[in-house]
């Protein structure tokens, strides 16, 4: 697979200097600028409100009016430069957290959970045995077909942003019986992708420990593109109800819904 | 079929809904025979729990006959008769393993909701908002009940839906709150809220070996219930200060226990419970614990503070030096009705216990607005409301 399904402006954009404000583009070419602190929504926020404030307060042709025609251009500053001063004395940054993409772009997506599940080792761990189990848990995940060979080669495919699908070749890189299943995408896979799964008993017959690692990072050579572009938002949270589903499926057999169930008219 | 619907603040519907079907391998369909009004209902009815949603099927305190078993379903049949717990439980976490059914892991499909409240989510309840399940509830022809193979409990046909209808919820509840309050051969316990719950606490409590139990509410008839019932001495609070009186009647050490029937809708006349139901009028607050801080208060050192009323939220003005400075135990939390529908059963149909004293009204199930506004304005010497479905 040599090209992306995904293609969207963000990977056409030039790589290198280009630093999360896709909002105002005029400053990455300068020698000097404050560093992005403030986020794209509050940025736009800013400009709109400081905006107003100008308009307003140089209508008002007073000094209470010059007062807020300023305050309303230091928004204005905010919302262009992407960076707020009482944000940089107070040590915050909305700027983190990118609205589009949940994580950073340019860099990958990783999730690590430990969930404990009230059945023994050896049956977590046949479940796992066979990853063509985990579609009817993992909601992201469409399927997972074990190609024919050795049982270590086996096809994904994923719910991707926008209605599209996400495929891709893995192969299981460490499996030790009843403790760890390790696996990770083919080289030239359209996402690189790579998971773990640990198991270990608690003590008293309370169960056993899950412990999911998931790593996705975005395409190779593709700089730009964000595990959201090709996934969507939320990822993070799908993993989290997708263990939820999975424990619910090990240990009560069926996953608790309402969907379908009578109700009265809104 | 017929169902009774949520639809905002003092507005309750009787809707034309569709019929329920098995969705999971270990659900039922009951064809409902009766249900009752709960307290709790109330709090839905007066807006105070979160996250209902119009057209909401209401009721957990339900009873009727299979009419359907999911595939996983072996030991129930169509035809016989049940009651079901109003906490939904699978009977293989941790929690259920634990008896702790009302804790279960894995029946309540919008957990994250409850969660980001509570750290954790409790089990899913039938028709109490979707933060706890969003579950159609039973006030209604049919209903659809998940892990039905560890729910539902068979009941004789000797037995009228008026002796049975009560362990789905608040005969449990009672007993519950009487067996989380420790109580030692001897011991006094104090009861607020003679409502159902505390009804079944004060009798509960004479069962687990109190001497004597004393009552607290402002309605003399509920005052007068708890007398003829279960022998137990009353406090009218609208006539005389609890505080004192219980300190009279202790000599001076307090009850060793405190059981809490009313929870977060608590009334009062004194300053704290102007102060609550103040700043709930104004949305700052969501509980008026007005009792929660006066059980506190009686207790005596080293007592313990058993709580079935419901609570939501933040607690304002909690006095919790009081509780730290006299070394009180706590126990609350929805009831592990699974846990205890075996003994009460029991004691039901062996030792002739009869739980429907407490029924006040017999209706049809199309009455239920009208009935949620009589329980509400405690009207007509309303203790509980049973419908016929």
């Amino acid at each position: 697979m040599t090209d992306l399904t995904t293609t969207g402006d963000t990977f056409t954009r030039a790589a290198g200097t280009f630093q999360r404000s896709p909002l105002p583009k005029s400053d990455h070419h300068h020698g000097f600028h404050p560093a992005v602190n403030v986020g794209t929504a509050e940025r736009w926020a800013s400009l709109a409100a400081g905006g107003g404030l100008v308009l307003a307060g140089l209508a008002k042709r007073s000094t209470g009016g010059l007062l807020l025609a300023a305050i309303g251009g230091s928004l204005v500053y905010r919302g262009w430069q992407g960076h707020c001063y009482a944000y940089e004395s107070l040590g915050i940054s909305t700027a983190e957290r990118h609205e589009a993409t949940g994580v950073p772009a340019q860099s990958g997506f990783k999730i690590e959970r430990t969930i404990a599940i009230n059945r023994p080792r050896a049956e977590l761990f046949e479940f796992w045995q066979n990853l063509e189990n985990l579609p009817n848990v993992m909601s992201h995940i469409q399927s997972v077909t074990v190609q024919p060979g050795d049982g270590t080669q086996s096809h994904w495919i994923a719910d991707g942003a926008f209605g599209r699908t996400v495929e891709w070749d893995a192969e299981i890189i460490n499996i030790r019986e009843g403790e760890v299943i390790a696996w990770r995408s083919l080289p030239d896979s359209q996402v690189d992708t790579a998971g773990s799964v640990h198991f270990e008993s608690l003590p008293n017959d309370r169960g056993t420990t899950m412990r999911v690692s998931m790593k996705y990072n975005p395409p190779a050579g593709k700089l730009g593109a964000s595990i959201a572009s090709l996934f969507g938002d939320g990822l993070e949270q799908k993993l989290d109800e997708d263990l939820r589903r999975l424990k619910q499926h090990l240990e009560a057999g069926e996953i608790a819904t309402t969907d379908g169930q009578p109700h009265g008219p809104a | 079929m017929k169902a009774i619907c949520w639809y905002g603040k003092h507005d309750i519907r009787v809707r034309e809904v569709p019929e329920p079907t098995i969705i999971n391998p270990r659900d039922a369909i009951l064809r409902v025979t009766s249900t009752a009004i709960c307290g709790s209902d109330l709090h839905l009815f007066n807006g105070y729990i979160p996250t209902m949603q119009r057209g909401d099927i209401l009721g957990h305190e339900f009873m009727g006959e299979v009419v359907e078993v999911g595939s996983a379903v072996e030991n129930l049949q169509p035809g016989d008769r049940v009651v079901v717990p109003f906490t939904i439980a699978c009977g293989r976490c941790f929690f259920c393993q634990r008896q702790q059914w009302s804790l279960c892991d894995n029946s309540n499909p919008n957990a994250a909701a409850a969660e980001r409240l509570y750290g954790y989510s409790g089990s899913g309840l039938f028709g109490y908002s979707h933060m706890l399940g969003g579950y159609a509830g039973g006030q209604a022809e049919l209903v659809r009940v998940p892990f039905a193979d560890v729910g539902p409990i068979k009941v004789p046909a000797d037995l009228s839906d008026d002796q049975v209808l009560f362990l789905s919820d608040i005969l449990p509840t009672g007993y519950m709150a009487a067996e989380n309050a420790n109580i030692e051969p001897g011991d006094t316990v104090a009861v607020w809220g003679c409502g159902p719950v505390g009804q079944f606490a004060i009798q509960s409590a004479k069962w687990f070996g109190a001497s004597r139990v004393i009552a607290i509410d402002r309605v003399p008839e509920r005052l007068k219930m708890a007398e003829r019932h279960a022998d137990a001495e009353t406090i009218n609070f609208a006539e005389v200060d609890v505080i004192s009186e219980l300190r009279e009647r202790t000599g001076g050490r307090g009850p060793d226990a405190c059981i809490d029937a009313v929870g977060l809708e608590a009334h009062g006349s004194t300053f704290d419970a102007l102060y609550d139901r103040a700043k709930a009028a104004m949305f700052m607050a969501t509980d008026r614990l007005h009792v929660l801080r006066e059980a506190i208060q009686c207790c005596r050192k080293g007592g313990t503070v058993s709580v079935p009323g419901v609570y939501g939220g933040m607690l304002d003005k909690m006095p919790f030096g009081a509780a730290f400075a006299k070394g009180l135990k706590f126990a609350m939390g929805q009831t592990h009705v699974h846990r205890y529908m075996p003994t009460l059963l029991e004691r039901i149909q062996q030792n002739g216990f009869d739980p429907s004293f407490i029924i006040s009204h017999r209706l049809k199930l199309e009455d239920a607005p009208g009935a949620y506004e009589m329980f509400n304005l405690r009207e007509s010497h309303c203790t509980k409301v049973v419908l016929e479905a």
